[in-house]
């Protein structure tokens, strides 16, 4: 048996508005440790929901209907995330499973220094460090995603946005998660900064060794980076395989749509009817 | 026939404290009915001050821009009638339609702005446009941007774009915002009307992909500098400048990588 981070079991998600919206359903996944799972699928196919799902981020009129989400620690102990209470939640997120938002570099708080902003972590979820602990960890972490501490007392307005991102993911990592979830963090980037990011994620990963869930529409991307790739549409994974037989063997129906729908770099000409 | 001439144009920015910045440096180029031109580049690299230049948004510090031979007006009547010829599609469809107004109100200002059809007409104007940008008219006319999707946004956003019967259009990152799958139907929309109406588009985005399918000719920016231009199968399958080959290598490309993953190619994966 491969070492399973996460196992996700039968796992529903409806919105409960009128008419109710089945947004994931009856989804069974098992995250390796380590390893890049990318989500892909259009807008509305629930894979954002199923990642905020399995770390329950979500508000009513979300609802779990079914299922299970099991994490298994490093330590060795497996938790059952659906039985946590809410103050055992609050130090679960971050700690063991971390988040970079969609946009998120737009989600810095401009009149603090981004070097605060990343002691406000430790703050609450370390508290028995001391201020030059603090410190230290906020200034380590800046040089890990080579931003560089000199940006320690930078406003988010003096960084570009991929310096910014990268302060997210910074953040992201700042209490050494085993699993971070990265909802379309490089969309709003241009390439060659995306590329950049892309690497330093790939690198990140192997150094700390944690797993990734990537969400992104974006197919041909998403293929170059992810280790094993789950294609969703109306809430259900159609195929999930590595991106490798995703790409070359493709077994669903829509999964061939989905791979035929974007213009390729080296493709054919023709694509668009000129 | 049409004719844009972008001809030997520079545009400096006095930047407080930091002296002054060359934002385009002898940057030419001619747009043509029927043509597209693919403006790549990455983030600062002076793409969007051509757009602002084109719109007379901005003017240049030297150089100067003609349609059909003549200067672009400056300002008053003549600004207008060029503003008529010349339209923007815009990145962010969310961003670019009022939410305070429906879809009708949207398409129907620059109708009665630049007086395209008899009042009376108006109503059947706006149907047959988003008849033509392929929405349902009945559908969408009377709702709001937030009742739509980005790509049906995006769609109403062109379709306003046309409704003065432009005969260029300057398409900012037009599909940047929307889904990878629908994408290429925003684009397959644009080359239809570009033939039907023989619009010249100027098409300004990062993504290479898009851009080598949808041009015919590509500049690629670099800092204010025009570094490599040629047919877009030439610039972007084979780039000779630095830079060009830089943005490719750093562009999605499986057919490239699992060639190399699979040792086809050999190389490093």
């Amino acid at each position: 048996m491969t070492d399973s981070l996460l196992s996700v079991h039968d796992f529903s998600i409806v919105y409960d508005v009128d008419p109710p919206v089945k947004a994931v359903r009856n989804v069974t996944l098992e995250l390796q440790r380590g390893e890049i799972l990318g989500l892909a699928g259009e807008s509305g196919c629930g894979k954002t929901t199923l990642a905020y799902g399995v770390q329950r981020l979500l508000k009513p009129p979300a609802v779990i209907t079914s299922g299970s989400v099991v994490f298994h620690d490093a330590s060795g102990e497996d938790v059952d995330i659906n039985g946590l209470d809410p103050e055992e939640m609050r130090r679960f997120r971050w700690d063991k499973i971390s988040m970079v938002f969609q946009g998120a570099m737009n989600s810095l708080n401009p009149v603090a220094t981004i070097g605060s902003q990343l002691e406000d972590v430790f703050e609450v979820h370390r508290p028995n460090l001391t201020r030059s602990q603090r410190r230290a960890e906020v200034i380590e972490l800046l040089e890990i995603v080579k931003v560089g501490a000199q940006r320690f007392r930078s406003y988010p307005h003096e960084l570009s946005g991929g310096m910014r991102q990268r302060v997210m993911i910074a953040m992201a990592l700042a209490l050494r998660p085993q699993l971070m979830v990265m909802d379309e963090p490089t969309t709003a980037l241009d390439v060659l900064v995306q590329r950049e990011i892309l690497r330093q994620i790939s690198h990140l990963r192997h150094e700390f060794g944690f797993s990734v869930i990537f969400i992104t529409h974006d197919l041909p991307l998403l293929l170059e980076i992810s280790d094993r790739i789950a294609i969703m549409r109306e809430g259900e994974i159609v195929e999930l395989d590595t991106a490798e037989r995703v790409w070359t063997d493709p077994q669903d129906e829509y999964t061939r749509t989905l791979l035929a729908s974007f213009p390729r770099l080296t493709g054919e000409r023709g694509v668009v009817h000129r | 026939m049409t004719v844009l001439e972008f001809d030997a144009v520079t545009k400096v920015y006095s930047v407080r404290g930091a002296g002054q910045m060359k934002a385009l440096d002898d940057v030419s180029f001619t747009l043509r009915s029927g043509q597209t031109v693919g403006l790549v580049g990455q983030s600062g690299s002076g793409k969007s001050t051509i757009a602002k230049i084109l719109t007379q948004l901005e003017s240049p510090t030297s150089g100067e821009v003609r349609l059909d031979g003549e200067p672009i007006p400056r300002r008053g009547k003549g600004l207008r009638a060029y503003r008529q010829q010349l339209r923007m599609v815009f990145q962010d469809p969310f961003a670019s339609l009022n939410p305070y107004h429906t879809i009708r109100y949207a398409i129907q200002r620059p109708l009665e702005l630049d007086k395209v059809v008899p009042k009376d007409k108006l109503d059947d104007e706006v149907r047959r446009l988003l008849g033509r940008v392929r929405l349902d008219g009945d559908a969408v006319i009377d709702r709001r941007p937030h009742e739509l999707s980005g790509g049906q946004r995006q769609r109403v956003a062109i379709a306003r774009a046309l409704a003065s019967r432009p005969k260029l259009l300057v398409a900012d990152e037009p599909v940047s915002m929307l889904d990878v799958s629908i994408r290429l139907g925003v684009l397959n929309l644009l080359a239809d009307l570009q033939r039907e109406h023989g619009l010249g588009v100027l098409y300004i985005t990062h993504d290479l992909a898009t851009a080598r399918h949808f041009s015919d000719e590509i500049l690629v920016l670099n800092q204010g500098r025009v570094v490599e231009r040629g047919p877009a199968d030439d610039v972007i399958l084979h780039p000779q400048n630095p830079y060009t080959q830089e943005l490719r290598a750093a562009s999605p490309d499986p057919d490239t990588y699992f060639a190399h993953a699979a040792g086809i190619l050999g190389g490093e994966k």
